[in-house]
């Protein structure tokens, strides 16, 4: 009872991951978790749609109509996203882009359809944000010299003072973090509401809740999606500098 | 009140710091608010430009609500996760 009172293990508040087996590897405990079970489902979601675009691509019309028409809207639409932040280096990253866009987008709106989103999990946040992280790191090394980065990290201080790079390199560090955390909590806070609606009120939760789905997983989904995607753009102009 | 035992009373002091936690909403509300408002003066003055002005106003709060997001999850960990059971 007084469990249930703090919401931690009431019976029908639903909003943990749940382990659904386990196996050893290597003497530890690895657990397949509902999280992997609807990345698994969003990834064939995905995969029948890609194959369902190539093939309309592969017999495309002049004019383009039904099916193309979607797929050709969808990547213009991330094409201008792309360009309009990155300039003329989108080229290279829109791809990359792209593919997390699509992916975080799909993933938030999947609770929509009775699936816990992927993104409520802190193992499926971090990962994405560390790749951005690397691949942020990566173009600054590209594209930077090793004195630009130094004189970079020391910045409100001269080069030769170097008492603010701890500091840079502490905010450097919480790029990731913060990237992650941001798109976790919010999408955790919204699954969270939902499930305490359907527990607490179950007896008079029948159609309203729909205008709660509408903003929890459709525009906060998309909202965060779009943050996410748009910040790590930024990051990556950031670290890419001029253009020469 | 002898009848209390310790891990009830960390739960009740769990519940409570949680709820203390999510003060930190305070903050980011007053920055969105601010954010939103400014945007909606900008678009009055200039409504060509109401998509840029829009989609910065949304990438601005979205940076700003992470502070609040962070005693959120602090509260979250607190009731849901109870690391000081």
């Amino acid at each position: 009872m007084q469990d249930a009172i703090l919401l931690s293990s009431g019976p029908d508040i639903d909003i943990m991951v749940k382990g659904l087996f386990s196996y050893e590897l290597f003497g530890q405990t690895f657990w397949i978790t509902t999280t992997h079970v609807c990345l698994l489902i969003v990834m064939l979601v995905l995969t029948v749609f890609s194959i369902a675009a190539n093939r309309a691509m592969k017999h495309a019309s002049e004019v383009p109509g039904g099916f193309q028409n979607v797929v050709e809207l969808i990547v213009e639409m991330l094409d201008k996203m792309v360009h309009g932040v990155m300039g003329k280096s989108g080229d290279k990253f829109v791809n990359y882009i792209g593919t997390i866009f699509i992916f975080i987008l799909i993933s938030n709106i999947s609770g929509l359809f009775g699936l816990r989103p992927p993104t409520a999990d802190y193992g499926v946040t971090f990962p994405l944000a560390l790749l951005s992280f690397i691949l942020i790191h990566f173009n600054q090394f590209k594209y930077q010299k090793p004195k630009e980065i130094w004189v970079d990290m020391c910045s409100p201080l001269p080069p030769w003072l170097p008492i603010w790079f701890p500091i840079n390199v502490i905010s450097e560090l919480a790029v990731p973090v913060s990237l992650s955390l941001r798109l976790f909590a919010n999408i955790l806070s919204g699954t969270i509401i939902m499930a305490l609606i359907y527990a607490l009120l179950s007896k008079i939760a029948y159609f309203w809740p729909g205008a709660l789905h509408a903003y929890f997983d459709i525009f906060s989904g998309c909202i965060q999606t779009y943050v996410f995607c748009m910040l790590t753009m930024t990051y990556i102009s950031n670290a890419i500098g001029e253009e020469e | 009140m002898d009848n209390i035992t310790g891990a009830e009373l960390i739960r009740a002091c769990s519940a409570i710091g949680a709820g203390l936690a999510v003060i930190a909403g305070i903050g980011p509300g007053i920055g969105q608010g601010i954010a939103a408002g400014h945007a909606a003066a900008a678009v009055g003055r200039n409504p060509g430009a109401k998509s840029d002005i829009t989609s910065t106003m949304l990438l601005g709060q979205a940076v700003a609500e992470t502070t609040g997001l962070y005693g959120l999850l602090v509260a979250i960990l607190l009731l849901f996760v109870q690391p000081l059971k």
